[in-house]
């Protein structure tokens, strides 16, 4: 049997079956037991009793986006499963095991003609007392992949420890059960090992390292409102800043959540809030007060599909153009994008410490596909930013709070400190701070407040620059995963493709910018987004001396690397 | 807008469209939507001069269910909406569906000036105490010690008092409804549409999947034990002392509904012009 | 507005009512069948789907009774007709669970023909008219037929276990 890098496993089921969990349990085990892996998943419309199918990619390396094609699909049952028939490919390789009881396997996967074989998974089920359907997935899912019984049965003794001992012995024995009926099918693949490693390693979201992120870099205050798919870095935040010494709070909607972070920070404590689109239009007119006062916060956007509710529940990258130009006024600001579950921890961290040293808002621009994937990672990297805010300790009378300093940086007196009193104003200020309409004090200030961001060594950070070769792929956020793995399966056969994908979006560097496209001739820009935002971004912010190609598309659908392999080679061709 | 001229019989289901509630079986909104469907057809509206507007939420998904008129605006703007929408159109009827997240919480605001304008709209919340659609977190009706992700340990804070709120702020008709008893709220809601100016009907309608809880409702519910007063401090100190379940129509208000002051044209446009001619 | 409760003044008031009865619990039925379709419990949108057409004979055997009367131009005619609950074959909507099992909605179905047979005999103990008590008490006769019936239904199912209820996912947020 010939052994693959990477194999991917769709569990499907509605009405309760328990497939997205079937599929949580089986990247848990196979983590545990040494494979990388990523989980997505995708639901009907009901909060209950819906559609529901577990995405799973478990890989030999730490992998970033979904594969092209799906290899096993089970279906517990294929009520409504039309609904995915798009986002789950299967190929004739590929094996579809279902429940004869289970309904009809959707038109589009039977279209692509996979191998097809029954196994009575209900009936499995209930020849076993409390026995789930969904555990017996799991273990045809395990016995296939040659996933050891022990690694499963740690999993299931965590993870249904609150259901009791009853359930957990069910649990083992459908699992068993479903090992045993995959016996006798034959997957055709085998997951490579992976090289053995003493890394530790985490199984994590992107909304949780995002949280972490952020407390890492030092924030102790967030205001939280809930909307999907943000609320889980809300949720996650809730105890862990208590656990730290810092409070979270519920606000009664995004404008006050937004208002009450700057009002935090206004008092000294590095504050955040996340939210999706919606609430982050509502927040723009307070990003400009943050922006006019020199107070830092920081806002992560969960990006979901738009526009206005759009699709709460899936990933789209058309949020850009509010992130970037959505304040009224010379605004200059910070937007970061992170580009990975695991690049959450470090991009939120670096925000924080960012808006921190330069007095400013930043938006963190995640989306729905980075924020709820499941990954097994292995643990980063521990970095030393930290927020460390320039704070002064003025002598009486003399405090001018947004005085120009070298850098544009003025030092800012937390109340409390005597001789350091001023009044934070949206209005137009000088360098007390009172408030004028005199055209100089406006350009001064105006100045200052671009120059600070302009001057700042942001460091190699500042976008991710891979590879050599005369076409360049720039992308950025959920797509770099994609792109990447694209770029490297085209190195397989010889190729150089260069990967640039920004992770800082304004301030613009175009300095930098031109020296990673140095050599370039040809630019495919992808992304998710059906107006192309980042592809006009590019073009009103840097010069792109070459021919541009885009290769964009709206959600719900991921863009897949094999999409941007095929766009990269009718090029060359 | 009667239907008499036109001997159209109403029936519920005539107000039905066929798109499929979400809804979670077991949702007190099922049994809202019936009340609003019932009232409806007592009221012989027509579908066509009936618009249901809704901000976001479990409850907000109604207009869709409806075969009226719908509009499924953004979190908590349902009330602006509506406003603009009746003043512009005094001729429609218009009802405003959402729930105590969408109307108490980001709607706050818009609650308080809608019942101070007293446009003749009727304003139904289903309150289930939680916030459902986004999975369960507190809204401003819940409990103090209501344990959730968001708020460990619960938020400690007093619940919202819609109905006072209401009075304070000049509604012109308050009742509670329970969803358990569909006919009783239809009977409500045909007297808040009937009822000219803003007319509040707060019903409580369980969350079965966030809140098994209150399916204890049923058994807590009971006819408020004295009629409606038109006398709002009397009604205040009544919802201020009452046990949160008293169901019936509360108050009744005689404020004149909100008229605006659009007459017919009454120049020429060129006559604006006027002003600025040397 | 309170209605008194539906006042029956001869036969075809009586049958008016029976009909409307019926044809109220055709639709509660068909709206539960809805409800599970969309929420994947198909044994239940097969039970609700019987008994939906279960509920449409019994409407049809009514119509029967009253040979050339327009029943339902009648029925519909009378609008409202429950003060406070609902019809009495209307099964409760705050019971349903999208995990539901046969067991529970033919309970639902046992309780609702037996608040149709206490209502019907109430109109045979309480009726004035002799036609009416004649007619009512073969209708209490047709619903303790439905009663016996949803009994022997029930002998088919067992009592679901306690984890009848028990997703094996938690919920999903949607908005």
């Amino acid at each position: 049997m010939p052994d693959t890098d990477h194999i991917s496993v769709a569990i499907i089921g509605s009405g309760g079956a328990g497939a997205l969990t079937a599929g949580n349990l089986l990247l848990e085990a196979a983590s545990l037991a040494g494979w990388y892996g990523l989980l997505t998943r995708t639901i009907g419309p009901q909060i209950r009793g819906g559609e529901a199918a577990a995405l799973v990619r478990l890989a030999k390396r730490p992998v970033n986006c979904l594969a092209d094609r799906f290899d096993l699909i089970i279906g517990i049952d294929w009520l409504n499963a039309n609904r995915f028939g798009g986002e789950i490919e299967v190929g004739p390789q590929s094996l579809v095991i279902g429940d004869p009881s289970g309904g009809d396997l959707p038109a589009v996967m039977a279209g692509a003609r996979p191998r097809t074989v029954e196994v009575p998974i209900k009936d499995l089920a209930k020849a076993i007392p409390e026995g789930r359907p969904n555990m017996i997935a799991l273990g045809l899912a395990a016995g296939l992949l040659g996933l050891d019984e022990n690694v499963l049965s740690a999993v299931i003794d965590k993870r249904l420890a609150d259901k009791g001992r009853k359930a957990i012995d069910a649990g083992n024995a459908a699992v068993k059960a479903g090992i045993a009926a995959a016996s006798h099918l034959d997957l055709g693949l085998r997951l490579a090992r992976p090289q053995p490693s003493s890394a530790r390693r985490w199984l994590v979201s992107g909304n949780e390292t995002t949280g972490l992120g952020a407390i890492r870099g030092g924030i102790r205050f967030a205001a939280a409102y809930p909307i999907t798919p943000a609320s889980e870095i809300l949720e996650w935040l809730a105890p862990s800043l208590a656990r730290v010494g810092g409070v979270l709070f519920q606000a009664e909607d995004e404008l006050a959540a937004i208002n009450m972070i700057i009002g935090a920070s206004y008092g000294g404590t590095p504050a955040l809030t996340a939210t999706s689109g919606p609430g982050l239009s509502l927040m723009t007119e307070a990003l400009g007060l943050a922006t006019a006062a020199e107070i830092p916060v920081v806002v992560v956007d969960v990006m979901r599909a738009g526009p206005s509710t759009g699709i709460p529940t899936k990933s789209e990258q058309a949020d850009l153009n509010i992130a970037v130009y959505g304040l009224h006024g010379d605004a200059p600001h910070l937007v970061l994008a992170p580009q990975s579950v695991s690049d959450c921890l470090f991009t939120t961290q670096w925000a924080v410490y960012l808006a921190e040293a330069l007095q400013a808002p930043a938006v963190v621009l995640s989306d729905q596909f980075i924020g709820q994937a499941v990954v097994a990672i292995e643990r980063p990297a521990d970095l030393a930013f930290i927020g460390r805010r320039s704070i002064a300790t003025p002598a009486a009378g003399t405090y001018k709070r947004y005085a120009l300093a070298g850098g544009g940086v003025s030092p800012m007196a937390i109340p409390g400190t005597c001789g350091g009193q001023y009044t934070a104003d949206g209005l137009t200020h000088n360098e007390r701070g009172t408030p004028t309409s005199n055209e100089n004090d406006h350009k001064v200030q105006l100045d200052k407040r671009r120059t600070k961001l302009e001057q700042f060594g942001y460091g190699d950070h500042w976008a991710t620059v891979e590879g050599d070769g005369e076409l360049a792929v720039i992308t950025w956020g959920s797509v770099t995963g994609a792109a990447r793995e694209a770029i490297d399966h085209l190195r397989g056969s010889g190729v150089e493709i260069r990967l640039i994908a920004p992770r800082l979006l304004l301030p613009v560097q175009p300095e930098r910018f031109k020296a990673a496209l140095d050599g370039v001739r040809r630019i495919l820009v992808v992304e998710q987004s059906h107006g192309g935002q980042f592809y006009r971004y590019l073009r009103a912010h840097y010069d792109l001396a070459a021919d541009v190609r885009l290769l964009n598309r709206p959600g719900p659908l991921p863009i897949r690397p094999s999409e941007i392999e095929q766009a990269i080679a009718l090029w060359r061709s | 807008m009667s239907n008499v001229e036109t001997q159209r019989i109403c029936k519920p289901g005539d107000y039905r469209s066929d798109v499929k509630p979400i809804w979670c079986p077991g949702c007190g909104d099922y049994h809202v939507l019936l009340s609003f469907t019932r009232a409806f057809a007592e009221l012989a509206l027509l579908p066509e001069e009936t618009v249901v507007v809704s901000g976001i939420g479990c409850s907000s998904r109604i207009p869709a269910y409806t075969s009226c008129y719908g509009f499924h605006g953004v979190h908590g703007r349902s009330l602006a909406v509506a406003t603009g929408l009746k003043v512009a159109r005094p001729d429609l009827t218009v009802v405003v569906a959402s729930g105590d997240g969408d109307g108490y919480s980001i709607g706050g605001n818009h609650f308080i000036q809608a019942c101070r304008r007293n446009v003749d709209l009727t304003y139904v919340v289903m309150d289930n105490r939680v916030y459902g659609m986004t999975k369960g977190q507190p809204s401003p009706t819940t409990e103090p010690d209501f344990d959730t992700a968001l708020t460990p340990g619960g938020t400690g804070l007093s619940p919202f008092h819609p109905l006072v709120i209401a009075l304070a702020s000049g509604a012109n008709f308050v009742a509670r409804a329970f969803s358990g008893e569909p006919n009783e709220t239809a009977n409500i809601l045909v007297e808040a549409i009937r009822h000219p100016g803003f007319s509040f009907v707060e019903v409580l309608s369980p969350c079965v999947t966030f809140r098994p809880d209150e399916r204890e409702w049923k058994n807590q519910v009971h006819p408020a034990p004295v009629g409606a007063t038109s006398d709002p401090a009397k009604a205040a100190r009544r919802l201020m002392t009452d046990d949160g379940f008293n169901i019936g129509i509360l108050y009744r208000g005689e404020r004149r509904p909100y008229q605006a002051q659009i007459g017919p044209k009454s120049v020429d446009l060129s006559e604006l012009e006027k002003d600025f001619t040397l | 507005m309170s209605k008194a409760r539906p006042v029956v003044r001869n036969v075809v008031d009586l049958l008016t009512l029976a009909y409307r009865i019926e044809t109220d619990a055709v639709e509660r039925y068909r709206l539960l069948a809805d409800q599970m379709e969309s929420h994947n419990n198909p044994d239940l949108v097969k039970v609700f789907r019987d008994l939906t057409r279960a509920e449409q004979i019994h409407a049809d055997e009514i119509r029967r009774l009253a040979g050339d009367i327009d029943l339902t131009r009648r029925s519909d005619a009378l609008g409202s007709v429950w003060q406070k609950d609902e019809s009495p074959e209307e099964v409760d909507l705050a019971a349903a669970h999208y995990l539901m099992t046969p067991w529970h909605a033919l309970q639902l179905a046992l309780a609702g023909e037996k608040r149709a047979l206490a209502f019907f005999t109430s109109i045979v103990e309480t009726a004035k008219d002799a036609k009416v008590k004649e007619m009512a008490a073969e209708l209490v006769e047709e619903e303790a037929e439905h009663v016996n019936l949803v009994y022997r239904l029930l002998r088919k199912y067992p009592k679901p276990a306690d984890s009848w209820s028990q997703d094996g996912d938690p919920p999903v947020a949607q908005d």
